[in-house]
């Protein structure tokens, strides 16, 4: 296991790079970074959009958001690896493609997350907030949503676990974040697939534990300070 | 010349048995893994919430590793990896059987099992500590306790999220088609690259995802209706 990690470790974290493509565990980083980045904007404007007033508004996105919700990432992967370049007249590369399932997928869940921390929160805060002047936007931006984001940071940290693990599939067509890697580690070795595959296992853990275990921590943390809050 | 959405591809003919197929093999994947997690996850809650440390904290370790690894990667273990570690005649016995949906239904009742048994476990530990004392008390040992007193209370609870997972497994039964087992996601992909009908292929499988999703939600809205959750 020692000589597997001393031949591939470099290959492992950043793939074909300087020499080709940056891959590996930093592209499954980036990809998941940049995942959960694009996501929040849009995740936050459908869970508004879920609890909106208009039914207008409320109805088209709720059925968006069941839609996504109710089909696996694959399907989302698929339909954008077929779908995408002839919507946008130009050839997607793998990263794009993967890019765009993800985004659209967690926002669908982000969007969740957020309506529930909005219903959460209680009508109280609208309703004074628009009986001293504010508008419905305004009262949303200055006194619901910060409220909101406080409150969901711990299941942010979840989400972006969550995205890291669903960058996996972007194995099935062939972008070359770690899990596509280690195959190709395993093809080269061949003689050791439990030992690659175990090790692959291990990455994905040391780092989604450590973040989960760090949601944890934050859950609490915020939660102290609330109740020292409300003791003052 | 072929209409733009060929309706007849998916009712008759080949591609139709395929689809089929492939939908059946989802099915059985999800009620097989759903068995057998179901009953999984009940014994690691309990191995979680015994008075012993060290079992404790196996059934800690042993969820925590299992869900902080993505499902895919536990897909490669079992198929590429873990056939490598048994002996030789195991391993032959097993190639000359179906063990993509092998390594599928292990890999997919370890994942469901290890999210399904924190539900069982909070559910548990939603039920009085008085109600598993008195039946101690009464002369019961710990399992027949458990089993006889605090399980069937605790279950009721643990129904709704349990629906949930349900759903999950539904959805994640699709990564298996990564390691060549032939269920809907495989089944479409093989009909896309047959007819170059990749819309048709791919509304089929997302209606018949979507579907089953929208059924599983419906039974979690009707069970919380005809169930509403007592207050203890």
């Amino acid at each position: 296991m020692i000589e597997l990690i001393d031949t591939y470790w470099l290959y492992f974290l950043v793939g074909q790079y300087p020499h080709g493509p940056l891959g590996g565990l930093a592209l499954t980083l980036i990809l998941a970074v940049l995942g959960l980045l694009f996501a929040f904007p849009l995740g936050l404007v459908f869970g508004i959009a879920r609890v909106s007033p208009w039914r207008s508004v409320r109805w088209p996105v709720s059925a968006l958001i069941q839609i996504v919700r109710g089909t696996p990432l694959l399907m989302v992967v698929f339909w954008a690896y077929f779908f995408l370049p002839s919507l946008t007249g130009q050839n997607t590369d793998q990263f794009w493609t993967m890019l765009v399932a993800l985004v659209v997928f967690d926002a669908a869940y982000l969007a969740e997350i957020i309506r529930a921390g909005i219903q959460a929160l209680g009508k109280g805060q609208t309703e004074s907030a628009r009986s001293l002047g504010f508008s419905y936007l305004v009262a949303m931006r200055l006194v619901i949503l910060p409220q909101v984001v406080r409150n969901m940071l711990p299941s942010l940290v979840n989400q972006f676990v969550s995205t890291i693990k669903e960058t996996s599939l972007g194995y099935i067509i062939g972008l070359t974040e770690v899990s596509f890697i280690a195959t190709q580690i395993n093809t080269q070795v061949l003689t050791r697939p439990a030992e690659v595959y175990l090790l692959l296992g291990l990455t994905y853990f040391i780092l989604c534990f450590g973040l989960s275990r760090f949601a944890f921590w934050l859950e609490r943390h915020l939660q102290q300070r609330t109740m020292a809050k409300a003791h003052a | 010349m072929t209409p733009i959405f060929d309706l007849n591809l998916l009712l008759t003919g080949t591609y139709h048995d395929w689809l089929l197929s492939g939908l059946i093999t989802s099915l059985s994947l999800t009620g097989i893994s759903l068995a057998l997690a179901l009953h999984l996850a009940i014994i690691i809650a309990l191995v979680r919430l015994s008075p012993v440390k060290l079992l404790q904290w196996s059934g800690f370790a042993f969820v925590e590793a299992i869900r902080n690894v993505p499902l895919l990667a536990h897909m490669l273990f079992w198929y590429f990896g873990a056939p490598e570690l048994l002996p030789t005649a195991l391993r032959e016995w097993l190639y000359a059987r179906n063990v993509e949906a092998t390594s599928a239904i292990i890999a997919l009742t370890l994942y469901t099992a290890a999210y399904m048994s924190e539900d069982v476990r909070s559910g548990i530990r939603s039920i009085p500590g008085q109600q598993f004392e008195a039946a101690r008390a009464l002369g019961f040992s710990f399992v027949a306790s458990m089993r006889l007193v605090v399980l069937p209370q605790a279950l009721r609870v643990t129904i709704p999220p349990l629906i949930s997972q349900t759903l999950n497994l539904w959805k994640d039964t699709s990564i298996a088609t990564v390691i060549g087992v032939a269920e809907l996601m495989y089944q479409a992909a093989k009909v896309e690259s047959a007819s170059f009908r990749s819309f048709e292929a791919f509304a089929f499988a997302s209606a018949c995802y979507l579907g089953m999703s929208l059924l599983i939600t419906g039974a979690a809205a009707w069970y919380q209706g005809r169930f509403p959750v007592r207050a203890a």
